[in-house]
């Protein structure tokens, strides 16, 4: 009796059912002969509670994988000991799709697939914890997309995860909800983590480097999920973000200028702090709103409420890079500063004022360097305009969102 | 994977009979209702355990034939999804005495107990794409008490037998193509998560195909063409059905007589639109193919990708009105190497014919 109780009480804890820890099994998959298939009928068969375990050893895949079972544990022996490899792949959109809830992902690698690397599309609870996805050959636009894929999902943890060689981005979550990204790397790829058209994410203590951009946080219009909000970017290494933009033309991407260090592009309600920026040439934080035309009447343009403050800055901003950089610098001058906000607002907000949660603030230490590009103002009256470089002018704050809670990490 | 290196053209056991021929006499039996009763089993599409093989389902009368047994009955769809050009066979069982629920916009409400098969064959030789067919896998969506099921069962060599394969194959395919050119690759039958990588509506396993506007078309029964909404009525297989006069309808895709613009519709909306609906998996894309969506810019006209990556081949737009060239979509359709092709599941091999549609229809929009 009082072992069953205990045995209850931890299920409960752990947020699992008595049931499938009764009958959890673990399906031991090793590498060698017909290894690709016994590893896809391990994940087709899997039952609510088990766990894959994958040993030691090259897998070469020559299909995607996928996973729609609940409660599932996919474990490698390490990320630089179990590696499936899609370099000879010849069907499916990535290596590994998720569509069930209450996954967990860990250590393993995923490289060199065809289309993106691991993919969760609609999942409830989804870790990727310690997974290395890389493109063995370095940037090259022929790589896939984006390496770890979070998308429509909800109660994301993305941890020590390194993505390197993605010609989107390495980390990227799209149209999500309750989010937490943290202790991971981001190197060579075009952006190195993206946070798109989703609410409530943590991004903290990831390093990005000698990627495009740094650190992406957008919102686009015509998608079913629009109107990002409470994103907070703290605590992070943005640093030397020198690899030349590979990403193919038409994805949007491929407007990011190298040395890119954080950018927040549309969006509500966005705080970034705390992080360290360096070495990112063209400028280390950049507000902006979204460029293109657009048909979407539901969609706003223009970045809501941006705080940013007690970051720290490097060197930076002596290198702007294409269009968006020659834009920038045409008005600024080298080296850029520290900070740039393009300035666009609304046509009524023009005319009128900003309400106080909609403002972008800026609160950083003596000699961080600003600018505000009033392009609005360039466009509607040429021959008044001048940019503003007084940073005094934008301090103020925003209350900050609260932190991100995970049910798979015992939170809410 | 499983590798089947027999060909098609090395083969020595052909299927002489036409596909046409087949189903004449398939539907007689049908029709005329002498065969045994409850030849197909019901137990076998209810069962949590499915059957091994194919035939303990009972579906066929002579299955190398493709003869359907007492109560299944076949159909086709006025434009089908375009599957490496393998030739297929549909038929639909409906328990005796339950119906399914017309609905003038999506798959009918099937009652448990319905199964929908589909024989997939490759021709040895495309300049006569009904003859000398080998059969390589027959695919099940059963409606079981707790949802749809799907099931691709591989054929054997002999033709005599089909096996359930859950991690899915592939199958090295050697024909002549149209112009008299051999050609080969390796087929892939897809495995049960693959199945639902298309058959997903809204997380759940569903059908696609037998929709009011696909099955509004005529068929070529025993006792002489008819419309298939009509017949369905008739055999008391479906229930609340208009005239098919007053039902949807979508074209064949090839049907020059047609107008593109349906044609096109038509076609994106069987290839496509599984995935591409709000309710499907590429619902992230905010790409919506379905043949009742009126937006343009959500059918992709000057709509910019979101997660393309190189599928978007250096264009800017899914479509660019009178530059196809200048069309993501047309890009991707046309490609056959993974990460780029769309439709990323089921094919290996474009369809020139669908390409050259898409591209009249692109050209021509302003």
């Amino acid at each position: 009796m009082t072992s069953f109780l205990s045995r209850v009480a931890l299920a409960m804890l752990l947020g699992v059912s008595v049931a499938s820890l009764a009958t959890a099994a673990e399906i031991a998959v090793e590498a060698g002969e017909g290894a690709a298939e016994r590893l896809t009928e391990a994940l087709i068969s899997a039952k609510p509670g088990d766990t894959v375990r994958i040993g030691a050893g090259r897998f070469d895949l020559t299909d995607g994988l996928s996973l729609d079972v609940d409660d599932v544990v996919v474990k490698g022996a390490g990320p630089d000991r179990t590696v499936l490899s899609f370099k000879g792949q010849t069907g499916a959109g990535e290596g590994l799709l998720v569509t069930s809830d209450r996954v967990v992902l860990e250590d393993f690698a995923i490289e060199d697939t065809k289309g993106d690397g691991v993919k969760s599309k609609g999942s409830d609870q989804i870790t990727f914890r310690n997974l290395r996805v890389e493109w063995t050959n370095g940037p090259d636009e022929k790589n896939g997309a984006y390496g770890v894929y979070p998308v429509a999902s909800k109660n994301i943890l993305v941890e020590k995860v390194l993505v390197k060689g993605a010609a989107d981005a390495g980390i990227y979550v799209g149209q999500s909800e309750n989010i937490i990204v943290r202790e991971s790397r981001a190197e060579y790829n075009v952006a190195g983590i993206e946070i798109e058209n989703s609410m409530k994410a943590d991004v903290y203590r990831n390093v990005a480097t000698h990627n495009t951009g740094g650190i992406l946080v957008f919102d686009l219009p015509n998608l079913p999920v629009q109107g990002g909000h409470d994103i907070r970017v703290f605590d992070n290494d943005v640093t030397d973000n020198d690899t030349a933009n590979f990403a193919p033309k038409g994805n949007m991407v491929a407007i990011v200028p190298k040395g890119m260090g954080i950018m927040v592009m549309a969006n509500r309600n966005v705080h970034v702090f705390g992080n360290r920026l360096s070495g990112n040439g063209t400028t280390h934080v950049l507000i902006a709103a979204y460029p293109n035309e657009y048909e979407d009447e539901n969609y706003m343009f223009v970045p809501r409420g941006v705080y940013v403050h007690g970051n720290t800055y490097g060197e930076g901003g002596g290198a702007p890079d294409g269009e968006v950089g020659k834009t920038i610098s045409d008005i600024s001058g080298t080296p850029v500063p520290d900070i740039v906000w393009d300035g666009v607002t609304t046509i009524p907000e023009y005319f009128s004022w900003t309400s106080a949660e909609n403002r972008v603030y800026v609160d950083e230490a003596e000699g961080t360097t600003f600018i505000n590009l009033k392009m609005i103002s360039q466009l509607l009256l040429p021959w008044g305009w001048w940019p503003d470089t007084d940073i005094s002018g934008y301090k103020g704050s925003l209350p900050e969102p609260a932190p991100v809670k995970l049910p798979q990490e015992g939170g809410a | 994977m499983a590798r089947d290196e027999s060909s098609v053209a090395g083969r020595s056991l052909r299927l002489v009979r036409s596909v046409a021929a087949g189903l004449a006499a398939a539907v007689a039996t049908t029709l005329c209702g002498t065969g045994a009763a409850g030849a197909v089993s019901l137990d076998a599409i209810l069962s949590d355990t499915p059957p091994a093989e194919l035939s303990a389902y009972g579906f066929f009368a002579d299955m190398a034939a493709q003869r359907p047994a007492d109560g299944v009955v076949p159909f086709k769809l006025n434009t089908p999804l375009y599957s490496d050009g393998a030739v297929k066979m549909r038929f639909v069982f409906v328990p005796q005495g339950r119906q399914a629920s017309y609905d003038a916009d999506e798959v009918f409400d099937f009652p448990v107990g319905t199964a929908l098969v589909k024989t997939f064959a490759f021709s040895a030789d495309y300049r006569a794409p009904d003859r000398d067919l080998r059969i390589v896998e027959t695919r099940l969506l059963l409606h079981r008490e707790d949802g749809w099921h799907a099931l691709a069962y591989v054929w054997n060599d002999e033709q005599t037998e089909a096996t359930l394969k859950i991690a899915g194959a592939r199958i090295d395919i050697s024909t002549i193509d149209a112009k008299g050119v051999p050609f080969s690759f390796a087929y892939a039958v897809p495995n049960k998560n693959q199945c639902k990588g298309c058959h997903d509506l809204g997380g759940a396993i569903s059908p696609i195909g037998p929709k009011a506007r696909n099955i509004n078309g005529s068929f070529p029964y025993a006792d002489g063409p008819a419309n298939q909404l009509d017949r369905w009525t008739a055999l008391g297989i479906l229930a609340g059905a208009p005239a098919s006069a007053a039902a949807p309808a979508v074209p064949d895709f090839l049907d020059a007589a047609a107008p593109v613009d349906a044609r096109a519709r038509a076609w994106l909306d069987v290839n496509c639109a599984h995935c591409h609906r709000a309710e499907g998996p590429a619902s992230n894309s905010g790409l919506f193919l379905t043949w009742g969506e009126t937006e343009p810019v959500r059918y992709g006209v000057n709509k910019r990708p979101v997660a393309a990556g190189r599928g978007s081949g250096g264009r800017l737009f899914d479509i660019a009105p009178g530059d196809p060239d200048g069309s993501i979509l047309l890009y991707r359709v046309d490609s056959v190497e993974p990460g780029i092709m769309m439709p990323e599941l089921g094919r290996h091999l474009h369809d020139p014919a669908a390409v050259a549609l898409l591209r009249e229809w692109i050209a021509a929009m302003k």
